[in-house]
């Protein structure tokens, strides 16, 4: 999971402009302007040839540590041929695993930005830093040709966000109709997709190290709690996701339409002491659950301890994350995201 | 039935704590029990002192379950007669110093009543934890809530169990109650779950406040589910869990199980059925905590115990 704060982190480097710009031109080339959204013709993308599913980069967070070693104990019974693209997969915290905690000394997810990716290590340096630049050399590195193609990186919230796919809006075509095929074939489960308006070089979440990675987040879930439920419909998507590689790869167009987003904005957080900074509310019971409602002004947000209720006052928006249990050393009782419409054209795989 | 004969006789409860943050990420009594010790107005009732008390202070700054090993096993003889010393777990220590304030365990100083606040991860709605079934003080003050409660129900969970049974932070009082009310995740406050376990503790109050004033409360049937057995998750032979609550299971705490009904899911999707004999009423069912403590959910038998009458002892 990650905070939906937009903006530049102070001090991070300057991205490798060159080489993104190097980057994205032999990935795609469009045929007609990006602006006329009316007649968009088939755009041509490379086939993929390799993929990671990631578990437990939270090590809490159980559906991804149990996942990961059930895809290799399919692998060992029936061997690689069952998936149609190669497959890593990957324990992404194996110390935060073991001790089924988030993490151990700072959260594994927020250590990907291009600064710290090439920050040096010494003795002092946090393990997930240390852990991060591991990933980055196993996956990526970032932001160049080798990186893996597909990073699908598997979480869980303690929030009721069904099966919410989260990417950055930079991202391709490629996770957006990722999005939309998990959107036709996960039916047990609303679908939707979250998306950060974060450039590449200040995104920190492990996907970003791939060339199209998607979150699966999966929810509500206690940490450290693996519900049947849950498992299997993420166990569906992961298979979908590889079933819509299979059919790309075959160089089927595939079409293009209207997808259904929402762009994180900023997050609120509770109400707090002013003596003791803890929360002086709970999330307001009408509230609590409903994530991707439209919440308005003048409807409920909080109930404080005393009984009175606290109103949201703000433009019309879509509350998501609400009260996930990790988000509340951060200040977040909920992130607050605007819907948009996104068109996406038909894509079609080029053989190299 | 008890007979209609004199109603047992205890003294006044008058000091009666009310433990939170015995596990620190059961957010719902870290919360009550810090607001009451801002604030006493709402627990305070006459002929009786309840203090809120903060049990596991390190775990509750951590939003941890506990720091080296779990408070709420740690009241053992031997735990409570050990010498202090550096090298003891820091649950263990604190378990002495809570014995010292509130008990000692066992003697005619301890605390009458205590309340530990905890919350599950299963879905148990509320849930009142009795460790004797003789004991009619407390039988009566279940009772006495279940019926305020109403019509949110109130299930009464007996735990008399030879070896299941553990040494509870409020075993140290002499009429240990303990509050369990999910589901909710560990570190989170669902204000539902939080005003649920605020009204528990407002009738509990009121019951004693009650007693105290001599009020007689008439003999009645209290129902309850006595802890039979524990169910671990199937396991491989390195100790890895191979399968998870099924999906009819999940949340179905205090239904009835069936022999066949489905138990267990493996991760490749196969069903493991339930094969007792006779059905039973599972709950802590996925509990969190309890992952490490081998059991997927423990099985219960429904039973009715007979309650006495009961009164303050006349002075």
């Amino acid at each position: 999971m990650r905070e939906g704060r937009g903006g530049v982190s102070a001090g991070s480097k300057v991205c490798s402009r060159l080489l993104l710009e190097e980057f994205r031109k032999t990935q795609a080339r469009k045929t007609v302007s990006q602006h006329c959204s009316a007649e968009m013709e088939v755009v041509t993308l490379p086939v993929l040839h390799r993929m990671a599913v990631c578990g437990g980069t939270h090590g809490d967070e159980m559906t991804g540590v149990f996942l990961v070693p059930e895809l290799e104990r399919q692998r060992r019974e029936k061997g690689d041929g069952i998936w149609p693209i190669a497959l890593t997969t990957v324990l992404s915290n194996p110390r935060a695993i073991k001790e089924c905690k988030r993490y151990v000394e700072k959260d594994l997810n927020r250590c990907f930005t291009s600064a710290l990716l090439s920050s040096s290590i010494t003795d002092s340096t946090p393990y997930e830093i240390q852990r991060a630049q591991e990933l980055n050399s196993l996956l990526g590195p970032k932001e160049t040709e080798d990186a893996i193609d597909i990073i699908c990186d598997l979480h869980n919230t303690t929030a009721n966000m069904g099966l919410t796919v989260i990417s950055y809006s930079f991202s391709n075509w490629v996770c957006l109709h990722l999005f939309k095929y998990l959107k036709e074939k996960v039916t047990t489960v609303p679908v939707r997709l979250m998306l950060l308006d974060i450039p590449i070089c200040d995104a920190y979440s492990l996907e970003s190290v791939s060339k199209y990675g998607i979150s699966l987040e999966a929810g509500p879930q206690p940490q450290g709690v693996v519900r049947a439920d849950i498992f299997n419909f993420m166990k569906e998507a992961v298979n979908a996701v590889m079933d819509w590689i299979k059919i790309f790869n075959s160089g089927q167009v595939i079409e293009g339409g209207e997808v259904e987003s929402y762009m994180v904005e900023k997050s609120i957080d509770y109400p707090r002491d002013p003596e003791t900074q803890r929360p002086s509310a709970a999330v307001h019971p009408q509230l609590q659950d409903q994530d991707f409602c439209l919440l308005k002004p003048g409807d409920p947000m909080f109930l404080t301890f005393s009984g009175e209720t606290v109103k949201y006052e703000g433009e019309p928006r879509h509350p998501i994350f609400i009260n996930e249990a990790a988000y509340y050393e951060k200040g977040i009782a909920f992130h607050l995201a605007q819907k948009k419409n996104i068109t996406i054209p038909s894509i079609q795989a080029k053989k190299d | 039935m008890s007979s209609r004969g004199s109603p047992s006789c205890f003294p006044e409860a008058r000091r009666v704590a009310i433990f939170g943050g015995t596990h620190g990420n059961e957010m719902s009594g870290v919360t009550l029990v810090n607001m009451w010790i801002k604030n006493r107005a709402e627990i305070e009732r006459s002929g009786l002192t309840a203090r809120p008390f903060i049990t596991n202070p390190r775990a509750v700054e951590k939003c941890s379950r506990y720091i080296d090993t779990d408070l709420n096993r740690a009241f053992t003889p031997e735990n409570l007669s050990t010498p202090s010393g550096d090298g003891l777990p820091y649950e263990v220590q604190r378990a002495k110093e809570i014995n010292q304030i509130f008990g000692p365990k066992g003697s005619p100083d301890a605390y009458d009543v205590i309340f530990d606040l905890h919350n599950t991860t299963s879905n148990m709605g509320s849930t009142l934890i009795l460790e004797s079934s003789t004991d009619h003080f407390n039988l009566q003050m279940v009772q006495y809530i279940k019926k305020a409660m109403a019509p949110e129900s109130c299930m009464v969970l007996l735990n008399e169990h030879p070896h299941l049974k553990y040494s509870t932070s409020r075993s140290v009082s002499k009429h240990p109650i303990g509050l369990e009310v999910g589901p909710q995740p560990q570190g989170v406050l669902r204000s539902n779950i939080f005003e649920s376990m605020r009204a528990i503790m407002k009738h509990a109050l009121d019951f004693i406040e009650l007693f105290n004033s001599g009020v007689e409360f008439p003999a009645c049937s209290v129902e309850v589910f006595r802890v039979h057995e524990r169910m671990d998750y199937p396991r491989d032979t390195n100790g890895n869990i191979t399968a998870m609550v099924h999906p009819h299971l999940q949340d179905c705490d205090w239904e009835p199980l069936n022999p066949g009904d489905p138990m267990f899911q493996t991760f490749d999707g196969r069903t493991i059925l339930y094969e007792g004999v006779s059905p039973v009423y599972p709950t802590f069912i996925n509990e969190a905590a309890y992952y490490e403590k081998q059991q997927a959910f423990v099985t219960t038998r429904r039973e009715t115990l007979a309650a006495n009458s009961i009164r303050k002892t006349s002075t």
